[in-house]
């Protein structure tokens, strides 16, 4: 049985990991990569770093940083922020990324989605979708787009993405839980995995998110304060019952 | 364009390298030299996390397009993500298809990776013919959530060298299409996942696994030692 996954989530921005409440207010809280192993020794089961300022930017992914993560983990990560297209997504993976994560371009362009699952596979394509009440957001929670996350993730999937990392901006740096309506909503309009993002402050709602049928859930400010709380988390889940790599 | 990457780059490895060849002497082929494995470049892969690995376990991963190399290393890998179409395509553009099934005449070991397993078995129900050096079928996962992505656990169907010492540990699947040996005894080790998945095929000098040991934390870097123990002996 496949087991239920932590993900460590890090926000960089000019190199550095940065965490904010309701994706503002950036604080800073260390070297990404370095940060990453030390999250990896902790019984990790995935990474994922995202690039939070990139498309603010106008700018392309770090490579450097994805290159260095990539030789010195041996866990799995994602990478994201920043990719306008196929040829950004492919440096990301030809740089060691093992998925690739995109938000505002496949939104505005969804055929980067089937363009990127035929050349990679679609397990190496991640749909990021932040969502406010439901809407999809971009732009790192700037712009509402006026369409149903629920919707969007449907046709992200139909389309060739094999994972949804869904993020709740309304819950997100608020430690009070997962969004677990729509997440429940967008696992039972998809086949593909589903990542619970955003809210979570303790093992029950990383429990909640698994409840109603997220494969993953990501975890950022209560880890990055004490790195040694994720052993704690997964030990509570374990200890819950559910299916957690010891 | 031959694109020859020569692993590792700085002293650390390379010296770690060289104390593992001078302490092996288990290997049937000249102890204390060098074991390269070519790792067949087909341009869709992401061959570096794997490369690091390999340094991890004592050997010289060389990533090529060059046919000759990948004929004759002592260990060829096949590796990446992707289409088993496009990969399949992307080996025969550098002539890496017959470079692999002429070393596999020659007795020479190739192991699969992700990918690289389904390669080595007949036609894909995602498109495409891999290398038909096992025979079988690769076909679309039938479970409730595919891709079948994460963690999850081996359990060896026999005794074997590759999933020596990891039965029962997760180790990191990503995948929605799996190979289907049409002789069962070929199948090492298998994974849940609503339903029984071959994680592991071992046959002679062809071996190969579904999950991902450079991704696989302790248990992969155990399976990916396993993995040059195998090569020295098959």
């Amino acid at each position: 049985m496949v087991k239920k996954r932590v993900i460590p989530c890090l926000d960089v921005a000019g190199g550095r990991v940065v965490k904010g409440v309701n994706f503002e207010n950036l604080r800073e809280m260390g070297e990404p990569v370095e940060l990453a192993r030390r999250y990896s020794e902790l019984g990790a089961d995935e990474l994922v770093f995202l690039d939070i300022t990139a498309t603010l930017e106008g700018r392309g992914p770090t490579l450097e940083m994805i290159g260095r993560a990539a030789d010195e983990l041996t866990i799995p990560f994602t990478a994201g922020g920043g990719v306008t297209g196929v040829d950004d997504a492919r440096a990301l993976l030809l740089a060691g990324a093992d998925k690739v994560a995109i938000n505002r371009a496949a939104f505005d362009e969804p055929e980067i989605l089937t363009a990127l699952a035929a050349e990679f596979g679609s397990q190496a394509v991640v749909c990021a979708i932040d969502a406010r009440g439901g809407e999809v957001v971009t732009h790192a929670g700037r712009e509402p787009r006026g369409r149903d996350a629920v919707d969007w993730a449907r046709e992200a999937v139909a389309r060739g993405s094999g994972e949804i990392l869904l993020t709740s901006i309304d819950a997100d740096g608020t430690r009070s839980g997962y969004d677990l309506e729509l997440t429940r909503a967008v696992v039972d309009a998809v086949e593909v995995p589903v990542i619970a993002s955003g809210g979570a402050g303790q093992a029950s709602h990383l429990a909640e998110a698994f409840e109603v049928g997220a494969e993953a859930a990501l975890i950022a400010s209560i880890v990055h304060e004490r790195p040694e709380r994720l052993l704690e988390l997964k030990a509570e889940l374990s200890e819950a019952g559910w299916p957690i790599r010891s | 364009m031959r694109r020859s990457v020569s692993w590792p780059r700085n002293k650390r490895h390379r010296r770690r390298m060289r104390d593992q060849a001078v302490s092996d002497t288990a290997g049937r082929r000249a102890p204390g030299h060098r074991w390269t494995v070519a790792i067949a470049d087909y341009g869709a892969g992401n061959l570096r996390s794997l490369s690091s690995a390999l340094v991890r376990a004592g050997v010289e991963p060389l990533v090529t397009t060059d046919a000759a190399v990948v004929r004759e290393a002592p260990l060829a890998v096949i590796a990446g993500v992707g289409h088993v179409e496009s990969a399949a395509a992307g080996l025969a553009r550098h002539g890496l298809d017959d470079a692999l099934r002429e070393r596999v005449a020659a007795g020479r070991p190739v192991a699969g990776i992700c990918v690289g397993l389904q390669l080595l078995f007949g036609a894909s129900e995602e498109g495409g013919e891999g290398l038909g050096l096992l025979a079988g079928p690769v076909r679309r996962l039938r479970a409730r959530r595919v891709p079948h992505m994460g963690w999850n656990s081996l359990a060896s169907t026999r005794a074997n060298t590759l999933t020596c010492d990891v039965d029962g540990c997760d180790v990191y699947f990503a995948h929605s299409f799996a190979a289907e040996p049409s002789d069962p005894a070929v199948s090492v080790a298998t994974v849940e996942h609503d339903g029984t998945i071959v994680a592991a095929v071992e046959s002679g000098v062809v071996a190969g696994v579904q999950f991902h040991p450079e991704r696989s934390a302790a248990a992969g870097a155990r399976v990916l030692e396993n993995l040059v123990r195998w090569s020295r002996s098959a």
